[in-house]
């Protein structure tokens, strides 16, 4: 592919030479360029799925590989049966709740340790100690103490998001210019008001690179919270049809992780674009 | 010890170290209310030292400090805050009501009125300077603290922004610090030019040439000849 990070940016005129051409052209052609670059990328994704539906019917893959024409027929009778959506809203509830607390816990603790040295000294030493653990590797302990119900699955999503955001809060706050802070106080801003006007948004483009990863890591503690002790999610949907030899409906679910993951990183981007906007200027030029 | 004159500064007995290393040694310094100073020295003497206690930006610096109440402070970088639109950088701090208007007055001061709504990010060097000094602005100071503003400009641009201050200055009439590596804009500029060394204020050079001033006015090489000297460049090519 001729496309590379080098070449200047698709909006760029191509050279300063040549005749000039008008604007609607210009951008009728970066329209078309776009158009085509997706017929591209989609149609890498087509050869895979037609070779995939081809290897099937032939047998080459053997007998336990779905095509993918019968792992769309299993996710229809999934959804029509409405086991897909009942087991993915326990799944979501799980997630949102661990969300909820170890994002709400990481960025306190984070703003804690980013804007006091206090909060530096009591904080920075046991979350990075407590970091270098594995944290999937808590399953046995927290089965024993909260059971095999809804509290230890949540606990874990929420432990295990609460230091991908918690570093980046930290990092990102301690990685504000020092320069725009002191001209900030020398315009009269007050304390509150440096740390809302000022170090915030200045550390944002970091915290939001933390939620990415935080959110990462919460499907990921999903899947193994739901791979023991279960009786609902899309963990447990995994587990029937895995006892069932169902492979097509394994499938399913392993294409519904692929899109939740998906459908979070869309969104951290959205909000990234709106949020951080004024970069966009950087970009432009 | 910090004093609120409401007329000028009449700082005494100004002292800083770093370690055991003494950059201000007891440095007495007085602005009339309305005077235009330049402070010039070797890279490293302690100017932006000197300025950044006069901005009461420095809480341990010693001595006595009679400052007015209104100060504003320009660096050589803008230090806009790239996330603020370009009018809500220009009143940043500022309380009261019509903060968009008196953004956009003292935006027209600097002739950039047109990019009140701008990101930071998509100005140029110059323009970013400008905001900087139309921020200095809104807060009509009584003291204004320039820390070599237009170092990083270019000649051309580094012209306009000096006939810019020098505009400016006139119609509003802060007293002024300005630290500058550049012996001719300091002669452009100011009533007096102050050359720092050895953590004192070693020279007091009075510049009495009529405004607006010419670089090639017969006093203004005598002068220029002078503070040269005083900064250690004897042999310049002439
Ligand atoms: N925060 C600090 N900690 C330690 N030393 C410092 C600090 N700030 C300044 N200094 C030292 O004080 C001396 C004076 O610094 P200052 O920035 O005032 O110099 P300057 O005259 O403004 O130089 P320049 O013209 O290069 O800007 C320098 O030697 C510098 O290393
Ligand atoms: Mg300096």
């Amino acid at each position: 592919m001729s496309v590379d990070v080098l070449d200047p940016p698709a909006g760029a005129p191509a050279s300063a030479a040549g005749p000039p051409v008008p604007a609607a052209r210009r951008r009728a052609a970066a329209r078309s360029r776009s158009l085509a670059r997706t017929a591209r990328r989609l149609s890498g994704l087509v050869i895979v799925l037609a070779a995939w539906q081809a290897g099937a019917s032939a047998g080459l893959l053997g007998s336990t590989t779905p095509s993918p024409a019968q792992v769309v027929a299993a996710a229809g009778r999934l959804v029509e049966s409405g086991e897909l959506a009942a087991n993915l809203g326990v799944s979501l509830l799980r997630v949102l709740k661990g969300l909820a607390i170890g994002l709400s816990a990481g960025l306190v603790l984070g703003l804690a340790a980013g804007l006091a040295r206090l909060g530096e000294d009591l904080v920075d030493a046991p979350v990075q100690a407590v970091r270098m653990l594995p944290h999937l590797a808590l399953v046995p302990l927290f089965i024993i103490w909260f059971g095999i119900g809804e509290t230890s699955k949540v606990s874990l999503i929420a432990v295990g998001v609460v230091f991908p955001l918690y570093i980046n809060v930290f990092h990102g706050i301690r990685g504000v210019d020092e320069r725009l802070v002191e001209s900030a106080r020398s315009c009269g801003v007050g304390r509150f008001g440096l740390i809302t006007k000022v170090v915030l948004p200045g550390a944002l483009p970091q915290i939001l690179v933390g939620l990415r990863q935080a959110l990462g890591v919460a499907w990921l503690s999903l899947v193994v919270a739901e791979q023991s002790a279960t009786s609902a999610g899309i963990g447990y949907l995994i587990n029937q049809a895995t006892q069932f030899m169902r492979t097509d409906e394994v499938f399913v679910v392993l294409v519904v992780y692929a899109l939740l993951g998906l459908a979070t990183d869309l969104l951290v981007r959205a909000v990234e674009r709106r949020a951080l906007a004024w970069r966009r200027g950087l970009v432009a030029r | 010890m910090t004093v609120t004159l409401h007329e000028g500064v009449r700082v005494r007995g100004l002292s800083r170290s770093f370690g055991d290393r003494t950059v201000l040694d007891r440095v007495d310094l007085d602005i009339a209310p309305g005077e235009f100073v330049a402070l010039l020295g070797a890279s490293g003497s302690g100017k932006s030292t000197l300025l950044r206690a006069l901005g009461g930006l420095d809480p341990q610096a010693g001595g006595d400090l009679g400052l007015p109440d209104r100060k504003a402070v320009v660096y050589q970088e803008h230090r806009l805050l790239p996330w603020a639109r370009v009018w809500k950088n220009v009143v940043l701090g500022v309380k009261g009501p019509d903060l968009k208007a008196r953004a956009v007055a003292a935006l027209t001061e600097v002739g950039l009125k047109d990019r009140a709504e701008a990101w930071p990010l998509t100005l140029s060097g110059g323009e970013s300077q400008r905001v900087a000094l139309a921020r200095a602005l809104v807060r009509t100071p009584q003291l204004l603290l320039l820390d070599e503003p237009f170092g990083a400009l270019d000649a051309l641009t580094r012209m306009k922004a000096q006939e810019l201050v020098a505009d400016l200055w006139a119609e509003h009439r802060p007293a002024v610090l300005l630290v500058t590596h550049d012996v001719e804009e300091a002669l452009l500029l100011a009533d007096r030019a102050l050359l720092l060394a050895d953590g004192r204020l070693a020279e007091e050079i009075t510049v009495d040439l009529p405004r607006p001033r010419a670089l090639d006015h017969p006093d203004f090489v005598a002068l220029r000849r002078r503070l040269l000297s005083g900064l250690g460049v004897e042999k310049e090519n002439r």
